[in-house]
């Protein structure tokens, strides 16, 4: 990108921004609302929230939920998905399983959550594992499937076959489709995460959401949260469009940044 | 054979015939279908039934889990059957099924009147698209039910509040579908369409609309999905009806975890559904085209 | 990784018998009828043929990438049961594995060798196609015809006995193919391999080979075997290579004025 463009990148979201609250705050002083807090309240809100310790605290705690859920996916999506997509018998079988599960919200999950392991940390991270786990299984499985035939015939020509066939060939071949659902499973898992903790635990960013209402309508903490959320979600997904970015695995994305 | 059940117990003989004749004529066809289906397809019998093998067994480890487990709360396949029979017996089957498709269709039809001619004009102006981009990054993690106090403080508790829940859950994700399909337009397909002569409403109309199309399509698929999960999160919370309340509502009114399973059941299903009626537009001769290159990750 | 045997010009080496393929599909459709062909040890054979015709298909029968309907193939006497390290196929440029660098990609077969070993002989192929200095590319970073180039040396670098080569050159430009014809005639001096090489480009088979089959359409059979008795390097101006290529020209049937 040429310098004039690079500045335009920065300048061009900041100067933004910058209009948004300026409407903002515009907006709050002129409807003269005492509830709905304004651009001032809201850093004070998160100067607030950190002085308290929270802000690390509850960000860390969301966290370690998610890492927890999303890395139980990781570890089993991915094996089965690749296994499914070897052999397409067991495929068959699997999908309609998989296409039925799949469109009922994790959030449906809740109650049984709740029953299975009490309103708790393990409730959450079921969730995100549940949430996590299809995005995750899809891709493993189309990744394998889409494997042009000629990279197989390749591979067995050199005398592969069987586990060295999947490891050296098949696996590489298909990750950049993996990475592509490993990215979206982990946009779900932060959803789910702040989704989960408004419901079934008592600590985290949903949790504040939710708690700053109930506890004392305190709208300045409800945003400063959502900001929160917003600014770590889209660091999550900044650090793996980096992992796309590996020239090992660049070749599979064509079109960058979208 | 349901029918000659029926009637031989208590008819004449020539209903009796009838019947059994009207019998052997189904089952001589249901044979013929079968064997000549295995020829066409030339894939064995046993591939074919498959699928249903699978469901098949889904069901049945679920009734094991339940019976081996003892809860004496998670029901198994019977019970969450029945609990949907009892359901449509008293009317709130529909009633509920309505509600939430109703919430969704009005949620995701704004977010599309909204989101995708944004996401349209943040690909076309490309200083618009640097400079809220990254903001709408920002908004896009955000879940949809943190704005839930927000919603309430505006909209209070009602219809209202879940449908601006869904809206907000849709218009992110349609406006960042419809930039990436106005991306994917090919040069070459611009470069036409101003060699020919077209001005720039004329371009919008008859060389972009038509291409992003296909990608676009996928877009709409997958945010109506979002939209369908989300719809079931915003009725837990801020409404009185609707598939997400009944779920909340029948464990907290008395543990009817029947009632809970039979929630699930219905969403899993109405969502599948509306996956397929989206994906068999999607299979349109007009819109096929686009498949080759199009989003084939979405899957 | 099976040591090269001795190559002994003159012996038979493959030998195809009574080759009919027959595809089951919607309907069967016949793609190969009848093909008996004896290629000796050291020969450059070229298949000549419209596209679609099966000459493609021959290839992945005799690699061993198919079975055929009837009929045998054998390569040293033995009977061909399945893809081989001794016999490489090489596909278009896109059989390169875009997730290895040159480097990776050329040594992809020789992982039973000891480290030094594998090290001298990726430099030795690297330096046989001509791409020193692009070691550490990776293959989206390079041009269709360095890709191909890399392919060839990865087949190389195991010394395989017989080299299959399935219009290798198709995607390149028609300056880059004179000069990749050049340099696999080059190499095929120097590593004195068998090759059979598939090609729809009349011009392209006498220029390379030392015998042309030529096949007829779907369903294809050999219609005729012409021998190509001009001496290495090959004048392209030369009456004899004319004739011979007019020759072809006639055998197929096309007029040679547009």
């Amino acid at each position: 990108m040429t310098a004039r463009r690079r500045l335009e990148a920065i300048l061009l979201p900041a100067a933004a921004a910058a209009v948004l609250i300026a409407f903002w705050h515009a907006a709050v002083q002129a409807t003269g609302t005492n509830v709905f807090p304004s651009p001032a309240a809201v850093a004070r809100g998160l100067a607030e929230l950190a002085r308290k310790g929270l802000l690390v605290r509850y960000t860390r705690d969301s966290l370690l939920r998610v890492a927890a859920g999303y890395g139980a996916a990781l570890a089993i999506g991915i094996p089965l998905g690749i296994f499914l997509g070897w052999r397409p018998g067991p495929a068959r079988a699997a999908n309609p399983v998989i296409q039925i599960l799949r469109p009922i919200s994790p959030l449906a999950w809740i109650p049984v959550a709740i029953v299975l392991f009490g309103v708790s940390d393990l409730s959450a991270i079921f969730l995100i594992f549940l949430a996590s786990l299809f995005p995750i299984l899809v891709a493993a499985m189309n990744g394998v499937r889409g494997v042009p035939a000629m990279y197989r015939d390749a591979g067995r020509n050199f005398g592969l076959s069987g586990t060295a066939l999947l490891s050296r060939v098949i696996f590489p071949a298909a990750l950049p489709e993996i990475l592509a659902g490993l990215r979206i499973a982990l946009g779900i898992a932060w959803i789910v995460v702040v989704a989960a903790e408004m419901i079934a635990v008592n600590s985290g960013l949903g949790y504040l959401v939710i708690d700053s209402r109930n506890a004392g309508k305190r709208y300045d903490l409800v945003v400063a949260a959502m900001l929160l959320i917003g600014v770590v979600g889209l660091l999550l997904n900044v650090l793996i469009q980096r992992v796309s970015r590996l020239r090992a695995v660049r070749w599979g994305f064509r079109e960058e940044g979208a | 054979m349901l029918l000659s059940e029926e009637f031989g117990a208590s008819s004449s003989t020539r209903r009796r015939e009838t019947s059994r004749a009207l019998c052997a004529k189904l089952t001589r066809a249901l044979n013929e279908k079968i064997s000549r289906s295995a020829d066409a397809s030339g894939a064995p019998m046993a591939q074919r039934l498959l699928p249903f093998a699978g469901v098949a067994a889904l069901l049945v480890t679920w009734d094991l889990a339940i019976r081996l487990s003892h809860t004496p709360l998670l029901p198994g396949p019977v019970a969450v059957g029945r609990a949907i029979a009892e359901l449509a017996q008293k009317g709130f089957l529909i009633k509920h099924v309505v509600a939430s498709l109703f919430r969704v269709t009005w949620g995701y039809l704004l977010a599309v009147a909204v989101g995708v001619p944004f996401g349209i004009l943040l690909a076309w102006y490309r200083r618009g698209g640097l400079a809220l981009a990254p903001l709408v990054e920002i908004a896009r993690p955000i879940s949809a039910l943190a704005w839930i106090p927000l919603a309430i403080l505006w909209f209070g508790v009602g219809d209202l509040s879940a449908v601006f829940i869904i809206f907000i859950a849709s218009v992110l994700p349609l406006s960042v579908a419809a930039m990436s399909a106005v991306g994917g337009v090919s040069s070459v397909h611009w470069n036409a369409g101003r060699n020919f002569g077209l001005s720039a409403s004329e371009i919008a109309r008859r060389v972009l609309l038509p291409a992003i199309l296909p990608r676009l399509l996928v877009g709409l698929r997958l945010s109506l999905g979002i939209a369908w999960l989300v719809v079931v999160a915003a009725e837990m919370i801020a409404v009185n009806s609707g598939l997400g309340f009944l779920i909340i509502d029948a464990r907290n009114a008395g543990n009817r975890y029947d009632l809970v399973v039979a929630g699930m059941v219905l969403i899993g299903t109405i969502g599948l559904a509306l996956d397929a009626a989206m994906r068999s537009i999607e299979r349109l001769p007009a819109l096929r085209w686009g498949y080759a290159s199009a989003a084939g990750r979405a899957a | 990784m099976i040591p090269a045997r001795e190559p002994v010009p003159g012996r038979m080496k493959l030998e195809i018998r009574g080759l009919h393929m027959t595809f089951r599909a919607e309907n069967e459709v016949r793609v190969l009828e009848d093909i008996d062909l004896e290629i000796r040890e050291g020969e450059f054979v070229c298949v000549l043929g419209p596209s679609g015709c099966g000459k493609s298909t021959l290839l992945n029968i005799v690699a061993g990438f198919l079975a055929p309907t009837a009929g045998t193939v054998k390569i040293d006497g033995e009977e061909v049961s399945g893809p081989d390290p001794r016999r490489i196929f090489v596909f278009q440029e896109r059989g390169v594995f875009p997730w290895l660098t040159v480097e990776g990609n050329i040594g992809f077969g020789l992982g039973r060798l000891p480290r030094r070993e594998r090290e001298r002989r990726i430099a030795h192929y690297v330096a046989l196609v001509g791409l020193q200095g692009f070691e550490k590319a990776y293959p989206q970073e390079l041009s269709g015809g360095m890709k191909q180039r890399v392919e060839v040396a990865r087949a190389l670098a195991v010394n395989p006995d017989v080299l299959f080569l399935d219009e290798p050159f198709g995607a390149l430009d028609s300056i880059t193919r004179l000069v990749m014809r050049g340099e696999l005639l080059r190499i095929w001096r120097a590593e004195q391999k068998t090759i059979l090489f598939v090609t729809h480009d009349i011009e392209e088979s006498v220029q390379l080979a030392d015998r042309v089959v030529v096949m007829t359409a779907r369903p294809a059979r050999i219609r005729r075997i012409v021998d190509i008795d001009l001496p290495h390097p090959r004048d392209l101006s030369s009456r004899r290579y004319l004739e011979l290529r007019d020759g072809i020209f006639e055998e197929i049937g096309l007029a040679h004025r547009i």
